[in-house]
């Protein structure tokens, strides 16, 4: 039951900032699920007791994947898809708790919160950057494959 | 070759197609790309662009004259940037020709394509609500965000509209969030103060400079990665500042 209401809610909320952001009507949906895929896995690594860290990671990097793949798909930058999709991914509530115990003036607590931030907003990075570069090896290799079966065939 | 009233022609529809791009918060390698590629489909070959978020140098080659296009404002408008692609792809394609390339992109520059203003406020409500479930919040605090999420943006927007300072639209969204959280928890509506501000300032996120400064930095791009990463950290930053305003009281 869980795991179905925060798919549905991951679902609209990705789909919601679709709309935020103007993505073409067409592609809603699609945003929609690219969201619903990174939270989806996210959750599942959290609910396992994995580190916050690594399972931002693992959710940027497959919706930076899934976001490639349909951006081939739709003919469309890559970019509709992905920037919805990493936004359930940000830490908030740790920069929330950052800001509020500057404000209580406790440095030392704030400075955790918020090196914890840096560490996940670093994770969501690597996760696109591993994907970009996973994406461009794969493609090339198919490519490269293709103008080969065509030489063969001709 | 081109002639040279063709060859004007030419340089102004790829500077407008790549001032279009970076209006509408594209990275800046994908406008240097389209505006390359479009000029080498039109046979400038030796082309040269230089892209920053606030201007862009184009250069068609020898012996011609370098053009600059100033760029004053930034939006997130991810249908314009798919639409400016398409039509980059087709006149690449020789699908079209370059006049009605042209064209169809000062039309696309003169449409608004954004959805209505209500869609808008509707969408990060429901984004505020869905947010506050998903970061283990009750079902009892979901109205409130929803609420509040929706008139947050709301009054990002009109300060948007109304005053041309940056990030100060952020800094009231983000205070006024902050105000009607604090306001409805003390009424004894609401029971995770917390949990109410995280999800109703979701929508402010600046999803977009983000993920754009992180591809700029990677494709080497380091004047537009910089400069867009600062922009989202003091966009971070006016947020964190509205929200620490009224929890200091």
């Amino acid at each position: 039951m869980d795991w179905i209401v925060q798919g549905v809610l991951s679902f609209l909320a990705t789909a919601a900032f679709g709309v935020i952001f103007n993505a073409p009507k067409r592609t809603l949906f699609h945003c929609g699920l690219v969201g619903m895929t990174g939270w989806m896995i996210y959750y599942a690594f959290i609910r396992q007791g994995v580190d916050e860290v690594f399972a931002s990671f693992i959710g940027a990097f497959v919706i930076s994947i899934v976001a490639h793949m349909l951006a081939r798909q739709f003919k469309t930058p890559m970019i509709v898809f992905s920037v919805a999709g990493i936004i359930p991914l940000v830490p908030g509530g740790l920069a929330y708790n950052a800001m509020r115990t500057i404000v209580e003036n406790d440095y030392a607590k704030s400075i955790q919160y918020g090196a914890r931030v840096f560490i996940i907003s670093g994770a969501i990075v690597m996760g696109l950057v591993f994907a970009e570069v996973f994406m461009q090896l794969i493609f090339n290799a198919i490519r490269k494959r293709k103008a080969r079966l065509a030489k063969v065939s001709s | 070759m081109i002639e040279t009233t063709q060859e004007e022609l030419a340089i102004d529809c790829f500077l407008l197609a790549g001032r279009l791009l970076i209006q509408s918060g594209a990275e800046t390698y994908r406008a240097e790309d389209t505006m390359l590629r479009m000029a080498s489909s039109q046979g400038l070959t030796d082309a040269q662009s230089f892209v920053t978020p606030t201007g862009i140098i184009f250069s068609a080659g020898h012996k011609r004259p370098t053009r600059i296009a100033q760029i004053s404002s930034r939006t997130t408008d991810l249908e314009k940037i798919a639409f400016i692609n398409s039509v980059s792809r087709k006149l690449t394609a020789g699908a079209i020709t370059l006049e009605e390339a042209y064209e169809e992109l000062i039309r696309i520059e003169h449409t608004n394509l954004f959805f209505p203003i209500w869609v808008q406020v509707l969408a990060s409500a429901i984004a505020s609500g869905c947010f506050l479930i998903m970061f283990n919040g009750i079902w009892n605090d979901v109205p409130y965000a929803i609420v509040i999420g929706g008139v947050g943006y709301l009054i990002f927007l009109a300060m948007h509209f109304l005053t041309k300072v940056k990030f100060f639209a952020e800094f009231t969204g983000s205070l006024f969030v902050g105000l009607l959280s604090v306001l409805v928890y003390q009424a004894g509506l609401g029971y995770q103060l917390d949990k109410i501000i995280i999800g109703s300032v979701m929508p402010l996120v600046p999803g977009l400079p983000i993920a754009n400064a992180v591809r700029d930095l990677m494709a080497g791009h380091f004047v537009s990665g910089v400069a867009k990463g600062m922009e989202a950290l003091l966009t971070a930053f006016a947020i964190g500042a509205g929200i620490a305003l009224v929890l200091s009281f």
